[in-house]
C-alpha cells in the first residue's frame, strides 16, 4: 500500500495541477497579508475561503485522479496486490497531495509572518487542521463516489452535487426544519444535525473561536454546555475525525466487491 | 447679676472659638493614651485631626456627629468582624482617608455599609481601602462632596446576598473618581442622583451591572471601564446622561451588555469601546439619544434596538467585524444612521467623496431569522446563508426598508 501511495504521491506532486493549487492559496494568502497585516484578520478571511473551497476541490481533484489514472489502476489490479491497497494506496496519495499543497501553501506565509510567537497561533492551527481535514473527507467521498460510477460524466455530477448538499442545501433544508418546528426546543437537534456534516462542523469550530460572543447570547442549556465549556471544540474534533474515517471504510468496501 | 450672666457667656464663647480655631490633633494607637477611635471621636472637638496609627482595631458604628477629619497612616485595619457598620457620618465637612476597612457583615434586613453618610454635605473620601464590605460607601441625602482613588472590593457570590460598592441615594453634586470597584452587586448605584460625575473608575466583576443609574438626571460619566460585568452600564428612567470615552470590554452572556439603556432620555453617547461583548448597547425606549464617534468592535450584536426608540441618531461610528451590527424588534424605525464606517460594507465609491454610493442596510436577512428561530445560530457564517443574505440584500423584503445608512464611510474613522 505505501508504495503505492508513495507511487501517486509522487506522481501528482509532479503534476501541473498540484503546483497550481498551491500556488493559488499561496497567492491568496499572500494578497490578504498585503491587505492586512493583521494575522487575525487573514485568518478570519482564509477560514471562509477554507470553507468553501477545500472541499470544492478536494472532490473535483480527487474525482478526476481517479478517471485519470484508470489504466494505471487496471495494470496494478493484473498484479498480486490487494485490491484494498491500491485503492486506498491511490487516495491517500491525492488526499496527501492535497493537505500537502494546502500546508505549504498556507502554512508558509504565516510563518514568515511571525505567526509561532503570536497569540493566533489557536486559530492559525485549528485553520490548518480543518483544511487538512476536509481535504481528506472529500477527496475520500470523491473516491467512493467514482468507485461506485463507471460513467464518468455521472460521477462528475455526483462528486459537484455532494459537495453542493454539503456546503448548502443542508444548511437550507436545517434551516428549514428550524423554522418549521420553532414552536419545539431544537437546540439538541441543530447542534447534531451539524455534527453529520463535516463541513458544518469546521465552521462551528471556526465559530467557537470568532464568534463566541454571539453565541454565549443564546439561551439554552445544551447550548450552553456545548459551547461554553471545551466540550464543543473537543466533540467537534472527535466527530471530524469519524469523518475522515467513513469514506476509507467506504472505499475499502466497495473496491473488495467491485467488478472491473 | 446679669452683668456677670453675659460675662461668663461671652468667656464661653471665646474660648469655644479659640477650640475651633486651633484644630488640634488626637493620634490613635494601640499604645497611646487613646486605644480607640470611636473615643477619640467623642473626645474630639469640631475640625479636629484623628491620627489613627497601624494597628487592628475591632470597632463598630463609629458615629463621626461633628466636622472632622480621620486619618490614617500605614493602613490601620478597621474590621467589622462580619457585623455591625464600621463607619456613620452625619455630620458636614468630613474627611476620610487612608483606612482600611474590612468585614461588614452580610444582613438581609439593614443595608450595612463600610462608610455610610447620611445627610452630610460637603465631605471627601479618599485613598480608602474596603475589603469585604457588604455595601462599600453608601450616601443617603448627601450633597457636594467627592469620593475618590478608593478600593472597593467585594466577595459578592449572588445578587440576592450582596451590597453596592458605591452606593448613592437622593444625592447632588458628588464626584467619583479613580475608584476600583469589584465583586459587588452594582459597582456604581446611583439612584435619584442628580448633576454629579463619574470618572476614571474601574468596575470589574460585578453581578448585576458595573455602574447602574436610576431616575437620575444631569449626571455624566466618562473615562471609565467596565469589564466581566453582568452587564457594564445600565442607565434606566434617567435624562440627560453624558458618557463618553468609556470601555465596555467583554460582557459575556445571556443577558450581559455593554450597555443597558431603559427609558431615558436626551442622552448623549460619544467616543466609547465597545468590544466583545455578547450585546454592545441594548436600547428598550429611548428617545433623543445620540450615537457618535463609537468603536464597535467584535460584539455579538454592536446594537440591539427594541421596541419604543425614537428619534435616535447613530452617526459617526465605527462597526467592526461584529456578527450582527444592528438588530432590531420592530419592523418600523425612526432612528437615523448616517455616515458610519460599516466593516462588512461593500459597496464603492465612483466620486470619491469618502462616502459610499451605495447604501447600506446593517439588519441582514439572517438577524431576522435568528430572531425568530435562535437555534438557527448554529448556521452562521454557513455559505446558504450568505446567500440568502445576498438575495435578501438585493431585494429586501423581511428586513425593515428604513434601517438603512445611506452614505456610509468609505474608511474606518481613527478615533
Amino acid at each position: 500500500m505505501f508504495k503505492i501511495l508513495k507511487y501517486s504521491f509522487a506522481d501528482l506532486s509532479r503534476s501541473r495541477w498540484t503546483y497550481v493549487y498551491t500556488g493559488f492559496y499561496a497567492l491568496l494568502t499572500m494578497s490578504l497579508f498585503l491587505l492586512s497585516s493583521d494575522l487575525s484578520k487573514v485568518i478570519i478571511s482564509l477560514m471562509n475561503v477554507v470553507l468553501v473551497l477545500v472541499p470544492l476541490i478536494a472532490v473535483i481533484f480527487g474525482v478526476m485522479y481517479y478517471y485519470n489514472s484508470r489504466e494505471f489502476t487496471e495494470l496494478l489490479l493484473a498484479q498480486p496486490i490487494k485490491r484494498t491497497d491500491i485503492f486506498l494506496g491511490q487516495f491517500l496519495g491525492v488526499a496527501g497531495s492535497l493537505a500537502g499543497s494546502l500546508l505549504i501553501g498556507v502554512g508558509v506565509p504565516f510563518l514568515f509572518y511571525g505567526i509561532l510567537g503570536s497569540a493566533e497561533i489557536g486559530n492559525y492551527l485549528i485553520l490548518l487542521l480543518t483544511g487538512v481535514c476536509l481535504s481528506i473527507i472529500f477527496s475520500g467521498l470523491a473516491f467512493f463516489i467514482a468507485l461506485k460510477n463507471e460513467n464518468r460524466i455521472k460521477g462528475f455530477g455526483l462528486a459537484i452535487l455532494l459537495w453542493l448538499g454539503f456546503a448548502v442545501i443542508y444548511d437550507g433544508l436545517l434551516l428549514l426544519l428550524l423554522a418549521v418546528f420553532s414552536d419545539y426546543p431544537l437546540e439538541k437537534v441543530a447542534l447534531g444535525a451539524s455534527l453529520l456534516n463535516p463541513i458544518d462542523l469546521s465552521r462551528i469550530l471556526i465559530l467557537l473561536k470568532l464568534d463566541i460572543s454571539a453565541l454565549m447570547g443564546f439561551t439554552g442549556a445544551v447550548f450552553e454546555k456545548f459551547l461554553g465549556s471545551n466540550l464543543g471544540m473537543v466533540l467537534a474534533i472527535l466527530s471530524l475525525m469519524v469523518w475522515v474515517g467513513i469514506p476509507v471504510l467506504g472505499i475499502k468496501f466497495t473496491s473488495q466487491r467491485k467488478d472491473f | 447679676m446679669k452683668y456677670i450672666t453675659t460675662l461668663i457667656f461671652t468667656l464661653l464663647l471665646v474660648v469655644s472659638s479659640n477650640e475651633t480655631s486651633f484644630a488640634g490633633t488626637i493620634v490613635v494607637c494601640k499604645d497611646c493614651a487613646i486605644k480607640k477611635i470611636s473615643t477619640a471621636v467623642e473626645k474630639a472637638i469640631a475640625g479636629d485631626l484623628i491620627l489613627i496609627k497601624k494597628g487592628h482595631y475591632f470597632e463598630t458604628n463609629i458615629l463621626i456627629d461633628k466636622p472632622l477629619t480621620l486619618q490614617g497612616e500605614n493602613w490601620p485595619i478597621l474590621d467589622g468582624n462580619e457585623d455591625e457598620e464600621i463607619l456613620v457620618i452625619v455630620a458636614d465637612n468630613v474627611t476620610i482617608r487612608g483606612l482600611q476597612i474590612q468585614n461588614v457583615g452580610t444582613s438581609y434586613l439593614k443595608d450595612r455599609a463600610g462608610i455610610r453618610l447620611r445627610k452630610a454635605k460637603n465631605f471627601s473620601i479618599t485613598n480608602n481601602r474596603l475589603y469585604n464590605t457588604f455595601f462599600g460607601i453608601y450616601l443617603e441625602h448627601v450633597k457636594n462632596g467627592i469620593i475618590e482613588n478608593n478600593e472597593v472590593i467585594g466577595k459578592a457570590v449572588e445578587e440576592s446576598s450582596s451590597g453596592n460598592a458605591i452606593h448613592l441615594w437622593y444625592c447632588k453634586n458628588i464626584e467619583v473618581k479613580g475608584n476600583t470597584v469589584k465583586n459587588h452587586r452594582d459597582g456604581i448605584y446611583l439612584e435619584f442622583v442628580d448633576s454629579s460625575t463619574i470618572q476614571r473608575n474601574f468596575s470589574e466583576g460585578n453581578l448585576r451591572y458595573g455602574l447602574h443609574f436610576m431616575f437620575s438626571n444631569f449626571d455624566n460619566y466618562s473615562e471609565n471601564t467596565f469589564k466581566d460585568n453582568g452587564a457594564g452600564v445600565a442607565v434606566m428612567f434617567s435624562k440627560k446622561i453624558d458618557m463618553w470615552e468609556n470601555d465596555f470590554v467583554h460582557n459575556w452572556g445571556k443577558a450581559s451588555f455593554g450597555l443597558l439603556l431603559k427609558e431615558i432620555y436626551d442622552a448623549e453617547i460619544r467616543h466609547n469601546n465597545f468590544s466583545f461583548n455578547t450585546v454592545g448597547i441594548f436600547v428598550e425606549g429611548s428617545t433623543r439619544v445620540n450615537y457618535h464617534h463609537n468603536n464597535f468592535k467584535q460584539n455579538g450584536w454592536a446594537i440591539k434596538i427594541s421596541g419604543g426608540c425614537l428619534d435616535n441618531t447613530i452617526e459617526t461610528n465605527n462597526f467592526l467585524s461584529n456578527t450582527f451590527d444592528i438588530s432590531l424588534s420592530s419592523s418600523t424605525n425612526n432612528n437615523t444612521f448616517n455616515g458610519n464606517y460599516w466593516s462588512s460594507y461593500s459597496g464603492y465609491d465612483l466620486n470619491r467623496d469618502g462616502r459610499g454610493d451605495v447604501p447600506y442596510r446593517p439588519v441582514k436577512l439572517f438577524n431576522y431569522v435568528v430572531n425568530e428561530t435562535p437555534e438557527a445560530m448554529v448556521l452562521l457564517r454557513s455559505l446558504f446563508v450568505d446567500i440568502i443574505n445576498f438575495s435578501e440584500k438585493v431585494s429586501p423584503i423581511f428586513t425593515p426598508e428604513k434601517v438603512i445608512d445611506e452614505r456610509p464611510n468609505m474608511k474606518k474613522f481613527d478615533f
